[in-house]
């Protein structure tokens, strides 16, 4: 009797060691990454940083404003033509589908958010930089809403669907058409989870590499015309960090710090709000 | 007494499932008629036909007639929408809307339909409220969360909320099964009052409950209406052996 239990103390002791290591080994390189780009891009911040554009070869400084700029107004596209899609597509999967229709519009929106960014970056390169014959900050922001438009949809199609049915009822009883109970009580029931997905699909796009890559191409100047070429954070950085020059990659390690705090600063916020909504 | 609302031959199926058959019966106006019977004898399905509350529910289908001052409500045309402003609903559980304040509950039916004038709504709202007798307990407090009331006076703020889009009939289901003795006897007492405007069709599980406070009561078993007439004959001389096994607690 003894010696099992204390063959059972050491098992315990052992399971728990080993759930550890794989605890610690999942921090370890967050840490890393974290820590790396603390120490590399901290020193090369500077107020330049924030406010020029990017200098010539050979000339000291410059900053990525014109990224920041441009990320800004590529978001804010994205948003603009996602968010809609997004939102009303999940108000209809909740509330009026339930049909072979829906299934397969989530089914799409599956596969769609699984598909590798470089492939949304070539559809959007086909649909709008071919015909209109270059790149523009405008390809750019349809790509990042192909890839917003799947993660808003199933995000806020769940929290639509969490929603208690008995308040729809209430709603429906007064007298308010399906339409309007759905916007004012149930989406307005379900908007700090709307919410929280929102931001989570924003902080996914902003950190976007390779669908800018044949759209908005980037840029070395500023630039705020949505049919011409754009600069954003993330090409930046992948230009700056793989060019010859010690004090481009100065720059691409801010920037690289740069995008990591905005999105960090996002994913607490979209948290803020998922809790508030368990707690109230 | 004229009749409120009539039912023809009303039959509801979900799917496969026929959960209420063949029923006809019709409900006074200003009056209060209770269902009794079991549970899963179909009586608050029957009651959520009398404002269409099925039409969201993809697999029911609701058959025959269900006449509302002899209009059929399921004829050819007719908004679902325009049948609710006339049929309110008051259901088991109380449900006012969680991000609301007190006032803005009261008044939902009309926010929710759009503005209203601030004058009308503060009116609206004092009078509903004392009508539900329940101004006299939140009138300090009306922008404070509704969830911040007892379950008794949720229901009658949902209750209040019911009657300030000025129905004609309200239906209950089971407005009282969720509450305590004495939010209970509030919420009979309230529709006694009530009647004097409206005709109320209420759904219970409770037989003494039928008994205090309606006119007529029909007795539905399994989908099927076995009998209905006044209360006071009901509960005494039942004419069917099935209705007198049930209210004197053999059965159900």
């Amino acid at each position: 009797m003894m010696r099992s239990m204390a063959f059972r103390k050491t098992k315990n002791h052992l399971m728990t060691l080993l759930m550890l290591t794989a605890t610690v080994a999942v921090l370890v390189p967050l840490g890393l990454i974290f820590f790396h780009i603390l120490k590399m891009g901290f020193s090369s911040l500077s107020l330049d940083f924030f406010t020029q554009i990017p200098k010539p070869t050979g000339e000291e400084g410059g900053g990525m404003a014109n990224g920041m700029l441009g990320s800004l107004i590529m978001i804010a596209g994205a948003s603009l033509i996602g968010l809609p899609v997004g939102i009303f597509g999940a108000i209809y999967l909740a509330e009026f589908g339930g049909s072979k229709v829906s299934t397969s519009i989530r089914f799409a929106a599956d596969v769609l958010s699984g598909t590798p960014s470089i492939i949304t970056g070539m559809v959007a390169y086909t649909l709008l930089v071919v015909p209109m014959k270059g790149f523009s900050g405008l390809a750019g922001s349809v790509a990042l809403a192909m890839i917003m438009i799947p993660i808003v949809l199933r995000t806020t199609e769940e929290q639509l669907k969490m929603v208690p049915g008995s308040l729809r009822e209430a709603s429906l009883a007064l007298g308010v058409p399906l339409w309007r109970t759905s916007l004012k009580v149930t989406l307005r029931s379900a908007l700090s989870g709307v919410l929280t997905g929102v931001l989570l699909a924003i902080a996914r796009i902003s950190g976007e590499t390779a669908p800018l890559l044949f759209t908005s191409l980037g840029n070395q100047f500023w630039s705020t015309d949505i049919t011409a070429p754009m600069a954003a954070i993330p090409l930046q950085i992948f230009n700056f960090a793989i060019a010859p020059y010690e004090d481009w990659h100065r720059l691409a390690w801010a920037g690289a710090l740069v995008l990591v705090t905005i999105m960090f600063c996002l994913s607490l916020t979209a948290r803020y709000f998922g809790r508030s909504r368990h707690n109230g | 007494m004229t009749d409120k609302v009539q039912l023809e031959e009303v039959n509801i199926h979900f799917g496969k499932t026929h959960a209420v058959k063949d029923i006809s019966m019709s409900f006074p106006e200003n009056s209060v008629t209770a269902i009794i019977g079991p549970s899963g004898c179909g009586k608050s399905t029957l009651l959520r036909s009398i404002n269409r509350m099925h039409d969201l529910v993809p697999s029911a289908r609701v058959t025959g007639k269900i006449l509302l001052d002899n209009g059929d409500i399921y004829g050819r045309g007719v908004d679902p929408v325009s049948i609710r402003r006339r049929v309110g609903m008051v259901f088991q559980k109380p449900n006012p809307f969680p991000a609301m304040s007190i006032y803005d509950n009261v008044v939902a039916g009309y926010k929710l339909n759009g503005r209203m004038a601030r004058a009308e709504a503060d009116e609206i709202v004092e009078s509903c409220l004392k009508r539900v007798a329940l101004w006299d307990e939140v009138k300090d407090r009306l922008k404070t969360n509704a969830m911040t009331l007892s379950g008794g006076q949720q229901q009658r703020l949902c209750i209040a909320r019911t009657i300030a889009v000025k129905p004609e009939v309200i239906l209950m289901d089971e407005p009282a099964s969720a509450l305590d003795p004495i939010s209970t006897l509030k919420i009979e007492e309230l529709i006694e009052e009530l009647k004097t405007r409206y005709t109320i069709i209420i759904v219970t599980h409770n037989m003494q409950q039928a008994a205090r406070v309606s006119d007529y009561t029909a007795f539905l078993y399994i989908g099927e209406l076995i009998e209905c007439g006044e209360t006071k004959k009901i509960f005494t001389t039942p004419e069917q052996k099935q209705t007198e096994d049930y209210i004197t607690g053999r059965f159900g």
